[in-house]
Parts: C-alpha cells; sequence; structure tokens
C-alpha cells in the first residue's frame, strides 16, 4: 500500500493504469516499453527510489534540475525558511528577493545589465527571442538542426519539427534551421540581414552534446554581430557550473548578447528560469517594463533558492569537486571504454557534461536500459539515440562516482546483449 | 544587532562537509602515489614549513596570547626536518615481502583524516598532523581551536600550497575556518572521515571516541619529575626549570610535580632557585593555589602566562628573572590542587621520607594524568625501572627536560604533539603517534604447507594497474584550470592506441 495521506495506491501497477488513465498514456506505455518503467518514489541526494523498491544513481537530473542533488538538505532549509516570510509574490512589484537575486546573477556575467525571470527554461528562451526582435526590429530566428529550446510557443519553433508540427506551432518562414558545426551555413542566412539572432545550446544536450568545434560558436558570434544579429547562449543544460565554468560560454571566449538559464537554477526544488541580456538588447525594460508579465515568473520564493544556488555553486569547494567529478568521469569512461570497445565507442565531455557514443542507432537506448536494470538512471538522447546523456551532479562524492562505474561495468554485458537482441546494423 | 529576518543555512558546517567529501577525492589520487612522490611532497611541505616557523609562532601568540614566540619556532621547526628526518626510512609506501613467513604486505592508508588542533599547540599540531597525514598517504581536514582559528587556518592553506606545488592532489591538506562545537561533533561523526585525530580536552577527546569513528585520542597529563639523591641535582634543576619555562608550560608534557626526598629538598630548593626558579614561602604557596584554582577549576587565565606575569596576578613578589615559580608542599598527599596538571611555569615541590613513599605518591599523583609521561633524575637504575614500572605512564623521560623529551626533543622518541596515554589514558594509542598509526595493512598469507617462492617477486611491478592513466594533480580554483575540457582528439588517439595494442595482442 503506497499511502500518501493525501492519496493512496494499492501498488506501483494500480498508479501505471491511473496515470496512464487519467495523465498521459504516451508517456506511461512509452517508458513501459523501454525496460525502464520508473515512477519516482523517495529520492535523496542522487540517488532515486522506484515505487517497486529499486534504488537508482540519479544520472539524468532533468539536465542538471538536479545538478546538486534531490531535496539537497541546504536548499530545503532555504525554501522552507523562505516560506515562513515570502509568497511567490507580486511580480508587478519591485521586491527584495528579485533585487538580490537578479544582482547575484548579473555579477556572474559583467557584461549583461539585467536578468529577466521565468518560471522555466522556455519562458526564458521566449523571453530571448523576443528582447532580440525587439532590439533588432527583425522578426527571423536562426536554430541548429536537431536544436532545442523549449516547448512554448516561440521557443518549440526554434526545434525539431517533431514537437512543433504535431501543434501545427512549426513557422518555416520565421524560423530558420541550419547544420551544427557549419559556420558558413549560418553565414548564408545571416546574410540577407533580416534576421534577428541566432540561438543555440552551448553544447547541445538533446542532440547529444556533441562538441562544437574548435572555434564555431565564436564565429558564429562573430558573424551575428557582422550582420546585426544577437546570439543568444541557451545555458539551460550548460550553465551552473556544469562545464567548469558557471556559464558554458564563458569556457568558449563567448560574450553574448543574451543567454538563459533555467533547470538547476531552482535547486529542484521550485521552479525559476532567468533571461540575461545586455544593456542594449534590454531597453524595453525602460520602455515598457510591463511589455513581459509573468506571475510565477521570478517568483520571490524561486529567487531566494537561486540565490542560494549561485553561492553554493562559487564556493571554493565545489568548484574543486567539480573538477574531480570531471577528471574522474574522463579517466573513469576512457577505461571503460577501451573494456567495452564493441559497443562503446566515444566519449564527449565537458565538465561534467558527458555524451557516451554507442556504437547502434538506438544503442543509448539499450545502455539505459542496462543500466537501470544495474540501479543507475541514464537517459539517451531524444534525437540522437546513438548517444547516451550521462550528466554527473556537482557534488558527487568519490564513493558515489566508483560505484556509477562498477554498475556501468556491470551492465555492458547486459547492454551487449540487448544490442545483439535488436540487431546490429553492420 | 540587526537580526535577519530569515534563517540562513550554518554556511561553515555546509563548507566543512564539503572540504571532507573534497579530501577524499584527494585522499582517492594521493594513495597511489609512490615513495618518491610522497617524500617530494613531504619535503616541499617541510621546507615551506619551517621557511614560516617564526612567523606563524608569532601569529599564534597573537591570537591565542599563549606561550612563548621564540619557543614556539622551535616547536613548529620540530615538525618539519626533524619529524622528516625521523620517519624518513619508515617506508608506509611499498608492499613488504616476508618470503620466509610467505606473508606479502599491502599497504592500505585510511583516507579521510579529522583531526583537531589545541589551543595551546595550534600551528605545531597543525604542521605535525599534516606531515603524518603526508607521509602515510592521507587526505587530512584540519579543525583547530576556535581562539587559534587564523594562524591555524593560515598555516594549513601555507602547507597545502607548498604540497600541491609539489604535486599533490588538490585538497589533500585542509582547515576549517569557522570551528564550533556542533561543526566539529557532527564531522567527528561523518561517514565519510576515516579516522579522528583528537587532540584537546578531555571532553572533545571523550567526543572523538564517542563519535561512532575510529579515532586516535589523547589524555591529559600531569608529569612528576622524580629526582633521586643519585642525580647531579644542578643539572636536574637545570633540567625542571628549562622544561617548565619552554613555551611557558603550554605542552601537556610538561612537569607537573617535582618530587625529591626530604633529605635532598635543602639541596634541591638551592639549586631550582640557582637555575631561574623563585622558590615560593608557605605563604605565597597559599596564594598561588588560591589564584590558580578558584571555584574548584583551573584559571584559564594563567595558561600559557610567564611566571613573572603569574606572580603579579597571585600578588608574590618575585624577580623579573624567575622563570618559574615553585609553590612548596611539605609532605606528599593526593588532596592538594597544586598536584595537579598546571599548563603553566608553576612546578609544585615536595619530599617524600623515602623511595617508597615517592614511589606510592608519584604513582597516585600520575592517575590525574594517566598514560602520559613522567620524568626520573637519577643515575640508580634499579630505581629508575622500579619507578618507571609503578607510576602509570607510558614514557618516562630520564635525565632530560620532559616537555621535550617525550614530545621527542631533547631524547630519541618519535617527535610528536600527540602523546598517546594508551589504555591507562582512555586512549587506543599508547606511544608518540606517528604516520604508521594512520596506515593499516593488508597481509596475504598463503598456507604454511603450500609452496610459496616470494623471494624473486617483484611486487612493486605487480601492484602497478595495467591501464592506469597518470594520477590527475588539479589546481581547481582558477578558472582556466576549473575547466576540464579533455582534449576528445587526444583521449581518442589514447583510445586508438590502446585498440590496437589490444588487437595486436590477438592478432
Amino acid at each position: 500500500m503506497f499511502n500518501y495521506g493525501y492519496f493512496s495506491f494499492a501498488s506501483k501497477d494500480e498508479l501505471l493504469s491511473k496515470a496512464a488513465e487519467y495523465w498521459n498514456p504516451g508517456k506511461v506505455k512509452f517508458w513501459q516499453d523501454a525496460g525502464t518503467p520508473m515512477v519516482i518514489d523517495r529520492r535523496e541526494g542522487y540517488r532515486l527510489h522506484d515505487m517497486s523498491g529499486k534504488t537508482l544513481i540519479d544520472l539524468h537530473l532533468n539536465g542538471g534540475t538536479y545538478n546538486f542533488g534531490h531535496r539537497h538538505p541546504e536548499l530545503v532549509e532555504v525554501l522552507k525558511s523562505g516560506l515562513d516570510y515570502f509568497d511567490m509574490g507580486n511580480h508587478w512589484f519591485p521586491s527584495v528577493a528579485r533585487a538580490a537575486f537578479a544582482e547575484k546573477l548579473v555579477k556572474t556575467a559583467p557584461h549583461m545589465k539585467y536578468a529577466i525571470f521565468g518560471a522555466g527554461g522556455a519562458e526564458a528562451v521566449e523571453l530571448a527571442i523576443k528582447t532580440a526582435r525587439y532590439a533588432t526590429k527583425r522578426k527571423k530566428i536562426v536554430s541548429i538542426i536537431k536544436g532545442y529550446h523549449g516547448h512554448s510557443g516561440l521557443s518549440v519553433a526554434t526545434g525539431d519539427e517533431r514537437f512543433s508540427k504535431i501543434f501545427l506551432a512549426d513557422r518555416p518562414e520565421e524560423f530558420i534551421q541550419v547544420p551544427f558545426n557549419d559556420p558558413d551555413a549560418l553565414e548564408r542566412v545571416l546574410k540577407n540581414g533580416d534576421v534577428a539572432a541566432f540561438i543555440i545550446e552551448t553544447i547541445p544536450a538533446t542532440y547529444g552534446f556533441p562538441m562544437p568545434e574548435e572555434g564555431y560558436l565564436k564565429a558564429c558570434q562573430d558573424l551575428c554581430h557582422k550582420y546585426g544579429a544577437k546570439f543568444i547562449s541557451d545555458e539551460v543544460q550548460t550553465g551552473l557550473m556544469r562545464t567548469g565554468v558557471m556559464w558554458g560560454w564563458q569556457g568558449y571566449g563567448l560574450k553574448p548578447d543574451i543567454f538563459v538559464c533555467g533547470k538547476g537554477l531552482g535547486g529542484g526544488i521550485y521552479p525559476i528560469s532567468a533571461c540575461m541580456v545586455t544593456e542594449e538588447c534590454g531597453q524595453w525594460q525602460v520602455e515598457d517594463g510591463a511589455a513581459h508579465i509573468s506571475t510565477a515568473g521570478g517568483s520571490e520564493l524561486g529567487c531566494l533558492v537561486g540565490h542560494h544556488v549561485i553561492e553554493m555553486l562559487q564556493r571554493p569547494e565545489t568548484v574543486s569537486n567539480i573538477d574531480f567529478v570531471a577528471r574522474f568521469f574522463a579517466q573513469s569512461m576512457a577505461e571503460m571504454m577501451a573494456r567495452h570497445s564493441d559497443i562503446f565507442c566515444g566519449v564527449r565531455q565537458r565538465g561534467v557534461v558527458l555524451g557516451l557514443e554507442f556504437d547502434h542507432p538506438e544503442g543509448a537506448v539499450a545502455v539505459s536500459r542496462a543500466l537501470y536494470e544495474n540501479g543507475v538512471w541514464a537517459i539517451f538522447s531524444s534525437l540522437d539515440k546513438r548517444v547516451l546523456q550521462f550528466k554527473p551532479g556537482v557534488l558527487k562524492d568519490v564513493d558515489l562516482c566508483q560505484e556509477i562505474i562498477d554498475r556501468f561495468d556491470t551492465a555492458m554485458p547486459r547492454a551487449r546483449q540487448l544490442l545483439s537482441e535488436m540487431g546490429r546494423t553492420w | 544587532m540587526d537580526m535577519a529576518r530569515l534563517n540562513v543555512p550554518d554556511r561553515d558546517l555546509s563548507s566543512a562537509r564539503m572540504k571532507v567529501v573534497r579530501a577524499a577525492w584527494a585522499a582517492k589520487y594521493y594513495r597511489s602515489f609512490d615513495r618518491d612522490a610522497v617524500l617530494r611532497i613531504a619535503g616541499a611541505v617541510v621546507k615551506a614549513g619551517h621557511d614560516k616557523a617564526g612567523h606563524f609562532a608569532e601569529a599564534a601568540v597573537r591570537e591565542t596570547g599563549y606561550g612563548v614566540v621564540a619557543h614556539k619556532t622551535l616547536k613548529n621547526q620540530l615538525c618539519t626536518f626533524e619529524l622528516l628526518n625521523h620517519y624518513r626510512d619508515l617506508d608506509l609506501v611499498s608492499p613488504r615481502v616476508d618470503a620466509d613467513r610467505k606473508i606479502i604486505e599491502l599497504p592500505s592508508p585510511a583516507g579521510v583524516v579529522f583531526a583537531l588542533a589545541p589551543v595551546t599547540n595550534p600551528v605545531a599540531t597543525v604542521y605535525y598532523k599534516a606531515m603524518l597525514a603526508i607521509l602515510s598517504r592521507n587526505a587530512i581536514v584540519l579543525s583547530p581551536h576556535p581562539l587559534a582559528k587564523t594562524c591555524s587556518a593560515e598555516a594549513a592553506r601555507h602547507l597545502a600550497a607548498a604540497a600541491e606545488a609539489a604535486g599533490a592532489p588538490s585538497g589533500l591538506i585542509q582547515c576549517v575556518e569557522e570551528p564550533s562545537v556542533p561543526l566539529v561533533e557532527e564531522i567527528m561523526a561523518s561517514d565519510k572521515v576515516n579516522v579522528i585525530m583528537a587532540t584537546g580536552g578531555t571532553a572533545m577527546v571523550r567526543a572523538a571516541y564517542s563519535s561512532g569513528n575510529p579515532a586516535l585520542g589523547v589524555g591529559p597529563g600531569n608529569a612528576v619529575a622524580y629526582v633521586d639523591p643519585s642525580a647531579a641535582v644542578d643539572a636536574a634543576a637545570r633540567c625542571l626549570v628549562d622544561s617548565k619555562s619552554f613555551d611557558n608550560s603550554i605542552l601537556c608534557t610538561n612537569e607537573s610535580i617535582c618530587l625529591t626526598q626530604q633529605q635532598n629538598r635543602g639541596n634541591m630548593e638551592r639549586a631550582l632557585r640557582t637555575a631561574g626558579a623563585h622558590i615560593c614561602s608557605a605563604d605565597e604557596t597559599d596564594r598561588l593555589r588560591d589564584y590558580l584554582w578558584q571555584d574548584g577549576a583551573f584559571n584559564a587565565e594563567a595558561i600559557g602566562k610567564s611566571a613573572v606575569w603569574i606572580a603579579k596576578q597571585a600578588g608574590i613578589r618575585a624577580n623579573d628573572a624567575a622563570k618559574i615559580l615553585v609553590p612548596v608542599v611539605e609532605h606528599p598527599g593526593q588532596d592538594d590542587l597544586l598536584f595537579r596538571e598546571k599548563l603553566c611555569p608553576v612546578l609544585t615541590l615536595t619530599a617524600a621520607t623515602d623511595f617508597d613513599q615517592a614511589v606510592t605518591f608519584a604513582a597516585q599523583a600520575a592517575k590525574r594524568g594517566a598514560g602520559h609521561s613522567a620524568a626520573f633524575h637519577g643515575t640508580d637504575q634499579r630505581r629508575l625501572i622500579a619507578y618507571s614500572s609503578a607510576v602509570p605512564v607510558n614514557r618516562v623521560v630520564v635525565n632530560a627536560p620532559c616537555s621535550q623529551g617525550a614530545a621527542g626533543f631533547a631524547t630519541h622518541l618519535p617527535p610528536a604533539f600527540m602523546i598517546g596515554t594508551g589504555f591507562a589514558g582512555r586512549s587506543s594509542v599508547g606511544e608518540n603517534v606517528g604516520p604508521q598509526h594512520l596506515v593499516h595493512w593488508t597481509r596475504i598469507a598463503f598456507g604454511r604447507d603450500v609452496p610459496a617462492d616470494l623471494s624473486a617477486l617483484d611486487i612493486e611491478a605487480l601492484a602497478r594497474k595495467p591501464a592506469s592513466a597518470p594520477v590527475p594533480v588539479m589546481a581547481a580554483t582558477t578558472a582556466s584550470a576549473a575547466e576540464p575540457d579533455l582534449n576528445r582528439d587526444a583521449l581518442r588517439a589514447m583510445i586508438l592506441e590502446e585498440l590496437r595494442s589490444l588487437k595486436g595482442a590477438s592478432e
């Protein structure tokens, strides 16, 4: 019996049938078919407890939402303390939490002027696109093929048509896509002089973290400026120290005109996102501050949590830990690849952002399942199923990291078996 | 003060928890360092420590108000080259093979050491414990006494920088910046701490033993120095005065009581006076007792202060050159407060009717500092052994100052600022603590009757991991170094190389 006081379920099976009936049959079925029918019950640190009692180490982290792990005690303490004083707040008025958090964020990126808040990553992307259009008085937005920036009206139009066509939300006349790692393709589009912005994830997550080639991002930024367009960095998955620096673009020597962050900004306990803009881009806030309104955006509780998230990330101990985790997985994955070279063929890594390549079109689906069976939860990349997203959190300790690698090693024979059942393609 | 409107999590505690996590990473890498690397790091650290021994001695006296700069400098120095030289040939890194007994031993360092440093010897303890960790291939998180936190943290940072510059993993030596009792209690109980080195007040040492983690804790001392009629009394008196005035007697190894025989007492008083002691009259003895113990507790303001300063406070007219104060208790007994431990240059003189009474008294008095130290002055070896057997201590310093002698200056005992008080002193360790206490050994034992030829074993080669990548050495805080951009091409090249060699082997 799963009695939660407010509701109860007799079993995991009952929950799954109710979820399919009232919530989302497609998603329920998908995970059952994939062999990873997880229903997260309790969670703490970097461990998830499925309703079945199975425990999993979380390497999905919802794209960095659980950068600090689940329910980090310090963040929970901050939020609880905030609830004794604040609520979401009234978005019309200035507030202490919003002002303090905005200042804290701007100080992490001194060439930025304002922090504009949303409740989720898509809203922040929405803000970024609107801001770029305001600043350039142009409409067209360029993104990369297989890019991903969210599911709201403007953000979904930048992404893969899988997510837009079904809702008739694709807008090919305004939203143009170019291949990744191809600055020439971008220039051909920019040349027309009607592009407001180029938006790109610093390392495209949903595409499986393919690494930008040397100089590619800088070339894109320079091209944007050459043709009067804005360069927008989507830092939802690469921000918050996940690449070893606070913002991924800092590691590539960029100075984006606008960048967005979300996910882990709320510590996994209170949703908040931000769109950071330069003074020039943010002029609409001077002209008409209420041009964009969001009741849940920049909630004071979210600001309080986000403020503490940034502070925790800036601690020397955290910075050092990230370095240890990153180097541990660099070394361990090289060893794993040597041991399992028949199926495991590549590692993409920057900091604690890793994409593991498997030698099969759906290799990462099989590996995800094999890992799941061995107590590790890592998700494949939606738009490149050869690649497993492998995302350790910034506070993982040495024992847990070693446990992950030990489980990974144990899971490889099972992955090999699943792959042979799926049929090799060569 | 303007009270915060919100409750803020204890930043110092979080930071301390993270230091332990970081230490565990450092320990993981450091435990595979070879002996040369360990000695190179140790060498760099002792040099750095020696260079600033005086600076930190001054800082410690300034911050705590205890002790004497020159003497603290010496103590700090003792923990540098002298300590390293003492342990240089103690190999805690290489596997050992005993071919005759068919046993192979592999060293297994503790991992993360959590070490308390007392207010009395803050920097010397930081130096000493950091060196023990380095020599035993452990990472250490130091937690200084709150009244010595600044100089301790500064000293730890100084040593850490030297260690890292010599190739140690980042985070090998760390120090809690804002220690508090709740913080120490929580960290001591952390399952990420592998061993605690506890020096400090009895309460803290007991807390370490109660934490649930393995602990090396040491108890207080109350050293009795027995001066036998066979002693060269002037030399003995000089030892006593030197020892008791050393660092204003802040070491727990300092003599608390000078015990002699009645026949020798006058001679002893004269010799002590000649050596620079102020011998108290009966009235002065009473004043001193009343000053040092108020409401039954030792007066903390006297700790580590000079004899002249204490004399003034107690209302005793002593010469400005007086190095120590000697209250005289005519007859040895158990109840006089002056027979208790005194971390200040006050040495209680008493005289027994004969050797047997002296031994009985010494054994009783030493119970207050059980397992710790005692001293013997004289040449009668039969009495020396009788005295040492009867007094419940783990070291007896002979014809030398006990302060320095028990801690490894002036004797051949290991240099130490953790004087194991053994079972008698409720401690798990009975000798001067060294790096060997922070390493256990995995013992590979062959059957007695099973043939095993270990004489030609190249254990070093076998112990090496087959495909181990170079151990990363990292500087964490700078932006460029904190950007672990593992060159993908290099990695791929490495893998390909690896694969080629594998293929080559199978073809």
